[in-house]
């Protein structure tokens, strides 16, 4: 009886637990034809029963619904799709019959292959399961022949399986669904061979739809948001204003006093984590009343009260002496003291916030000794480990149920778990003054942009040295900026000798050819901004700088952008590969169709690794009179390896550069004595429908193991698009965002 | 009490009538397709219908629609316009993560209603009040060409 099951709208829309909470079910395929459920009933009876479950990874009913379970959340990056398409290319599943559901935490079997925990994040999902995922699907269809063979008394190899039906040479077929029980009795076999890749039927089809692409235009899409159980009460928080501040005192009686609020609860924080108030209501609008109408006094001895210009003036004084060494070629001060030409440069990038459309919510249910999470959950297991301790239980009693997540860009999945504790903290306090109900935290639009765990802002001071020729001989570079991953669980792996390797990435390891490079880290350690990876991590800052940079001394060269990017990569095919790519359908070595009179238009170009996929971009601005400026186009190659789902990877292409473009023209978020100064989108402004550019993907042909698509097209928007500024107007953007610069 | 006509049903309310409509149709109608995304009419998550026109749910108390036909995504595929928008959002693979569409759709919807062969700058005009920050608007502004083009068919 543990199931949740929804009834979808013309059945009266409703969630309803009986029992427990065990399985997330999405409403569609499965229950479409099975009759309705009146709330208060069971829901046992409209699950089809399953037969087949051969692995942690595919269930088949007698319904003939193939569900694939996804160890990787879906956020929007198209993973389920994608996970699915390898499992039911193998199966010779028809990809009607295939639905989708989120793994519970099991890290035993849904660990992240690179990772070693159940994680999503690092642009991994498709790199570290495609194998796993398609031998997952070829041991099923295995036993679908056997199960034939037995049933038919033919021999295996007279056996095709042809869109979910399973046919012998003899003419008999038969559905999924009416193997499947004989199916789940043949034995799993321990070896299977994988198809060669000219016979997929699905991997590579570029008219694959993806497999939620109807519940997210019919409003049937479950999110953390919309989740209901029975009695649950929402909580709408208070917190501090200045991060570290905890709470003095609280008067709650105009919040107890406002209709439907059933309960006040204080919560504490941690170094990691808020300290506040919650209001628990029947509602979100009545739970958002209560708390408004909290009189709170907050102890602000602790609380970090510097502003980002401190900050800054800070982290250019630290630039001033000598880092740690991340990268050291040759010898740059030999090669710095005799320059022909020497360009200095300082850089300056702003914290960021995710700001992912969904704000941050998780839903908690406790019983005796459990826990049960309902959440767009990115990181399965530090989040049940950090649950568990928080409340003295193992982690195997702690159960989290894994929804889409309206956008994460890489902040549901926070190492200190600090949205996630927060709810498990406010239900707790709940418990304990004897609401033992299931509690749903929601942080509004202003919690979520002020509640810290931004993208690192970051100075970074360079010298570039050229010689007689133009060639670029010497390259150093100081980055200054927070650690991310100083103080988590990941530090014994991502910080080596004092450098956190996200903090260089993109420059540390560049590719151009550069005899002399030196590449320095400083990171302060008395800033206490909550920081945290943000779609593509260091690179989003670090490929910005680095081709920039480069854009500068091909610039100062006097020599063509792209040329002078393509002669430093002789010994990178693959970067050179989308450069030529996205150069060639740029017709780059055209000239610019010119604007109208008094507009100014350029073009810029940019490459960059991240995650191991290759990516490069091209972007053309046009610049008005007044300085305002618009991107009119943007051209893009990218080099994932094999292509799994090439429309996703041309959605994931637009959207990275849609998200990049976003923070490079408005993104910022700023401190003014450690109070954030931004609350909601008049403020920290996202891209809208009128400054997005046409774009054009462009994908390199590729029989190489998969990689990530879901980060890599964010770091070269940026520098492509200053890189266009500067060829149309002369002048060099070198802090972001770009806002109104141009018109200053 | 507030009458209220939600997608051809009647509902009476008898709760704070200054609460937002938004909230309403989630939590005490159970049609949570509509979403919360600012609180603000800044982003446009909450977009449905009232009498036609798009309003920001958010902003919007329940008392402002009383005796008014309220349609949200869950309703909006029973009129011709809408199912076109939605069958054009589906062909095209428009969402990615999806929070953010009821409210695209719902806009989109009441443009082409409008406008049935809406330029790129009829487009901007009406949907810049509709934020998505998977940045899926190249293939939001591609679909309501294609469902115009299906309506015109």
């Amino acid at each position: 009886m543990n199931q949740i099951f929804l009834v979808n709208e013309s059945r009266r829309r409703f969630l309803q637990g009986a029992g427990g909470l065990a399985l997330g079910i999405y409403v569609g395929d499965v229950f479409a034809d099975q009759g309705t459920a009146a709330p208060g009933n069971g829901g046992a009876a409209l699950v089809a029963p399953v037969n087949f479950e051969p692995n942690a990874f595919v269930r088949i009913g007698s319904d003939n619904t193939v569900t694939v379970i996804s160890k990787h959340l879906e956020m929007g990056q198209g993973t389920f799709t994608g996970l699915a398409t390898l499992l039911a290319e193998e199966l010779d599943a028809d990809w009607t019959q295939v639905r989708v559901e989120g793994a519970p935490a099991d890290v035993a079997k849904y660990k992240n292959l690179m990772m070693g925990i159940q994680l999503t994040g690092g642009s991994t999902a498709m790199a570290n399961s495609h194998e796993q995922m398609r031998k997952a699907g070829a041991a099923a269809r295995a036993m679908f022949v056997s199960a034939a063979a037995e049933q038919w008394k033919v021999p295996a190899d007279s056996i095709t399986v042809i869109n979910g039906v399973v046919h012998a040479k003899s003419g008999r077929k038969a559905s999924f669904g009416q193997l499947a029980e004989r199916a789940g009795k043949q034995p799993v076999p321990q070896d299977v061979s994988l198809k060669d890749p000219k016979s997929f039927k699905l991997i590579g089809k570029p008219t694959l739809h993806r497999k939620d692409h109807v519940d997210k235009t019919n409003g049937m899409a479950i999110f953390t948001q919309d989740y209901k159980l029975p009695g649950m009460l929402v909580a709408v928080v208070a917190h501090p204003q200045r991060f570290g501040a905890v709470v003095k005192s609280v008067d709650a009686a105009k919040a107890r006093a406002v209709p439907d609020v059933v309960e006040v609860v204080q919560f504490g924080g941690s170094a990691h984590r808020f300290a506040g108030v919650a209001v628990l209501a029947k509602n979100t609008w009545a739970a958002r009343s209560g708390r408004d109408a909290l009189v709170i006094e907050w102890d602000e001895s602790q609380a970090f009260k510097l502003g980002s210009a401190e900050i800054m003036a800070q982290y250019k004084e630290m630039a001033k002496k000598d880092g740690l060494v991340a990268r050291k070629d040759g010898d740059v001060a030999a090669a710095l003291a005799r320059p022909a030409k020497l360009i200095e440069a300082e850089y300056e990038v702003p914290y960021l916030a995710h700001s992912a459309m969904e704000p941050l919510n998780c839903l908690v249910k406790l019983g005796d000794g459990t826990c049960e999470i309902v959440n767009g959950e990115q990181m399965h297991t530090p989040d049940q480990g950090a649950v568990a301790a928080l409340l003295g239980i193992s982690p195997d009693q702690v159960s989290i149920t894994q929804l889409y997540a309206g956008g994460s860009f890489g902040r549901r999945a926070n190492p200190q778990a600090d949205y996630v504790l927060e709810a498990v903290a406010i239900a707790k306090a709940a418990w304990d003054q004897g609401v033992k109900v299931p509690v749903k935290m929601v942080w509004t639009r202003e919690e979520d942009t002020r509640g810290g765990y931004y993208r690192p802002m970051s100075f970074h001071t360079a010298r570039l040295a050229l010689d007689d020729s133009g060639q670029l001989v010497a390259w150093h570079h100081h980055i200054v900026g927070q650690s991310i991953i100083r103080g988590t669980a990941f530090e014994p792996f991502m910080v080596k000798n004092g450098i956190d390797e996200t903090s260089v990435e993109g420059v540390a390891d560049m590719s151009y050819e550069v005899p002399n490079l030196r590449i320095e880290l400083s990171t302060p350690d008395n800033i206490n901004v909550p920081v945290q990876w943000w779609r593509s991590v260091g690179h989003s800052y670090n490929g910005f700088v680095k081709e920039s940079l480069i854009d500068e001394a091909a610039v100062a060269a006097g020599k063509d952008p792209y040329e002078y990017r393509r002669a430093l990569l002789g010994k990178s095919p693959r970067l050179k590969g989308v450069l030529e790519l996205v150069a060639d359908n740029a017709q780059w070595s055209k000239p610019l169709k010119p604007g109208a009179d008094g507009d100014k238009r350029g073009r810029g170009i940019a490459v960059h690794e991240s995650f191991n996929t290759y990516v490069a971009q091209v972007a053309e601005v046009t610049v008005k009179a007044d300085g305002s400026f618009k991107v009119d186009r943007v051209v893009c190659a990218v080099d994932c390896g094999l292509a799994i789902n090439p429309d996703i990877i041309v959605a994931q292409m637009q959207g990275g550069i849609g998200f990049g473009l976003s923070a490079a023209l408005h993104g910022a978020i700023t401190l003014d004595g450690g109070v954030v100064q931004q609350s909601n989108f008049h403020q920290y402004i996202p891209l809208r429908i009128n400054e997005m550019p046409a774009v054009e993907v462009f994908i390199v042909p590729s029989t190489e193991k998969p990689t990530g698509v879901g980060e890599p097209g964010t770091p070269p928007i940026a520098p492509a698009v200053v890189n266009a500024i500067a060829a149309a107007t002369g002048k060099r953007i070198r802090k972001l965002p770009i806002a109104d610069q141009l018109s200053a | 009490m507030i009458q209220l006509t939600i997608n051809g049903k009647s509902h009476s309310y008898d709760g704070d009538a200054s609460m937002p409509l938004l909230w309403y149709l989630r939590d005490v109608a159970d049609l949570t397709g509509t979403k919360y995304g600012c609180g603000m009419a800044l982003c446009g998550a909450c977009t449905v219908h009232l009498d036609g026109q798009p309003i920001r749910s958010c902003v919007t108390p329940v008392a402002a629609a009383a005796g008014k036909k309220i349609t949200t995504i869950e309703a909006v595929g029973a009129d011709k316009v809408g199912h076109a928008v939605q069958t054009s959002w589906q062909k095209l693979d428009v969402v990615q993560c999806g929070y953010c569409q009821s409210g695209q759709i719902m806009s989109a919807t009441a443009l082409l209603k409008s406008n049935r062969k809406p330029s790129d700058a009829d487009i901007d005009a009406a949907m810049s009040g509709n934020v998505c920050r998977c940045a899926t608007y190249v293939r939001i502004r591609a679909a309501i060409h294609d469902a115009a083009q299906s309506l015109s068919a």
